[in-house]
């Protein structure tokens, strides 16, 4: 089973020492209370270099909590999160930034009143200057099909434009890890399938974990699902068999029936 | 947003601006030059509020505070004997370090913008009354007696011609509008608007926000008190009214008429309601305070974005039905 293998990897991983690792991101126990809720509850987390993981679970599993906490928006209450190699527990967001994590929140954030061009143009900017930042923006405005609306100001665009220039500033940024939140909210069928295309192409480069509800996305990805459920990681594996474990249809699925 | 490059219209502007500052003075009367020269200062101090609230989301109603540091600055170091001119750069070092002090506390302390606007104010009006309550001549710099409400009287003028005195404020504001919109397009401005948009994007990002608000809003501190203590020299003259609650509102409103982030809406705005309120004082002073309130009221629920996004969507609008 893709489980038991994927166990013996990170034993073997721990056994090397931080230096040969091949884990990019871990944490350990990691813990967030909200007053007396546990959001996140000693989450032991591990993702591989150049993985893409999707991570899913019912509304209030904690994970977003957990995203922000890596991505040091929020501080842990306990635990600790290891990310390339450095303890990064507490760091402020803008260094965690640095090191190589980049993030797209569930709430769509962008600059409302800048252009779609400059949001990629910044996003890149501060790792590569200004002129290989042309480069990069004119390339992900191809990419994303967004010339068109290039100099238009993000506020004015769609809902899925909107996400999409979200991803695309945090690809600028050239990151080890992106973090997505729910990427496809919103979007029409054909968009889904574009987005699953887009974060393949990006895997070539960073590793992702992706936040996401829809079944249809999960089986395009494919790969180790991760399932939180309560603040805990119920269970991780292999697309099929999470899908068809019978906990999993429980707490996440309802009474048994699929989406898709 | 305005654009994130600069136009030839643009720099065609500067130069009209340029030029029309340095015709305007002979063809007028002494009387004239000295009026407009108040209003051209008020314009300085409109544009540094704009720098920091219009560019970086920054709402602070201190612009007054560091206009009357830069204004007392000046008084108080021209009188003692400084040279004017080493006096100005003093006093909006002055100004420029007050906003750095009350930024770095704001912006590394984490605190909402609703604080400092809350915390800009305050200050401004804990020192309308610490300056009002030196009366006593007791309190006194050098030969400089700050001498309470009364105020400093003899400040000595940075330019003694009143056409001279216009051509030197005339030409700063150019200037600095120029530096201002030049800010705006390095990569150093293009972050700071993406922080008025959304601080936190920006950090997720990679960028310290904190930094980069200090230097815009100090250096916004710094251009107040040069318009302040341009002030101090045009009257030879200042006392704490320049720190009272109608002069810190007073900026706000007239870059809420003219319009944020583009410095240009700022300047039109200082003008318009400046003319107004001076036309207004000339028939009754009671009405002046009423007809700014409305004035404020008005664009609030109106024109949120102020008069001149207002006018170029309007051009644009009847461009695209001739098209």
């Amino acid at each position: 089973m893709t489980q038991t293998s994927v166990e013996d990897e990170f034993s073997r991983s721990e056994t090397a020492g931080a230096q040969t690792t091949t884990l990019l991101l871990q944490t350990r126990r990691l813990s967030k209370d909200f007053g007396g809720v546990h959001a996140v509850a000693e989450v032991d987390f591990r993702l591989h270099r150049g993985e893409l993981r999707c991570l899913i679970g019912p509304n209030g599993a904690g994970k977003s909590t957990f995203f922000k906490m890596l991505s040091g928006q929020l501080h842990p209450s306990k635990g600790t999160i290891f990310f390339d190699g450095k303890d990064i527990t507490g760091e402020p967001r803008h260094k965690i930034a640095r090191l190589g994590m980049g993030i797209k929140n569930q709430v769509p954030s962008v600059w409302d009143g800048l252009s779609v061009y400059e949001h990629f143009w910044i996003g890149a900017h501060r790792r590569v200057g200004a002129r290989a930042a042309r480069t990069v923006a004119e390339g992900l405005l191809t990419e994303l099909g967004l010339e068109t609306v290039a100099r238009r100001e993000v506020g004015a665009l769609a809902h899925g434009e909107r996400q999409w220039v979200e991803i695309g500033m945090v690809v600028a940024q050239q990151p080890k890890l992106i973090l997505l939140d729910e990427p496809t909210a919103g979007m029409a069928a054909d968009e889904v399938e574009r987005t699953v295309d887009l974060l393949r192409a990006i895997n070539f480069n960073a590793s992702l974990v992706v936040v996401e509800h829809d079944m249809q996305f999960i089986k395009m990805i494919g790969g180790i699902v991760t399932v939180f459920h309560q603040g805990r990681i119920l269970i991780e594996g292999a697309m099929e068999s999470v899908l068809d474990s019978r906990v999993v249809r429980e707490v996440y699925l309802g009474s048994g029936h699929a989406r898709g | 947003m305005a654009p994130a490059r600069l136009s030839v219209p643009e720099l065609l502007l500067w130069a009209a601006g340029a030029i029309g500052i340095a015709l305007l003075p002979p063809i007028l009367s002494t009387f004239q030059v000295v009026q407009i020269t108040i209003f051209l200062i008020f314009c300085l101090l409109a544009v540094s509020l704009d720098l920091s609230w219009g560019l970086a989301g920054l709402l602070s109603f201190g612009q007054a505070a560091f206009f009357g540091i830069g204004g007392y600055a000046y008084a108080i170091l021209g009188i003692n004997n400084v040279t004017t001119s080493a006096s100005v750069v003093a006093a909006a070092a002055a100004g420029g370090t007050a906003a750095a002090m009350v930024g770095y506390i704001a912006f590394y302390g984490r605190l909402s913008a609703m604080f400092l606007a809350v915390m800009t104010l305050t200050i401004t009006l804990i020192l309308l009354q610490v300056m009002g309550s030196t009366a006593d001549p007791s309190y006194r710099i050098g030969s400089a007696v700050i001498g309470g409400y009364n105020g400093m009287t003899n400040i000595p003028s940075l330019v003694l011609d009143p056409r001279g005195f216009f051509w030197t404020v005339g030409g700063l504001l150019v200037g600095i509008v120029a530096m201002g919109r030049l800010i705006m397009i390095t990569s150093f401005g293009r972050v700071l608007a993406a922080i008025r948009e959304n601080e936190q994007r920006v950090e997720l990002l990679g960028y310290d926000a904190r930094w980069r608000k200090l230097v815009i809003f100090s250096l916004s501190g710094a251009i107040a008190a040069l318009a302040g203590a341009l002030f101090a020299s045009w009257g030879n003259f200042i006392n704490p009214e320049v720190f009272s609650l109608a002069q810190s509102a007073q900026v706000v409103i007239w870059v809420l008429v003219g319009g944020r982030g583009s410095l240009y809406g700022a300047v039109i705005g200082a003008l318009l309601v400046q003319a107004m309120t001076q036309y207004l004082g000339s028939i009754g002073t009671a009405y002046t305070s009423l007809a700014l309130g409305g004035l404020l009221v008005m664009f609030v629920l109106l024109l949120r974005n102020g008069l001149l996004p207002a006018i170029s969507r309007g051009i644009l609008a009847i461009g695209m039905r001739k098209a």
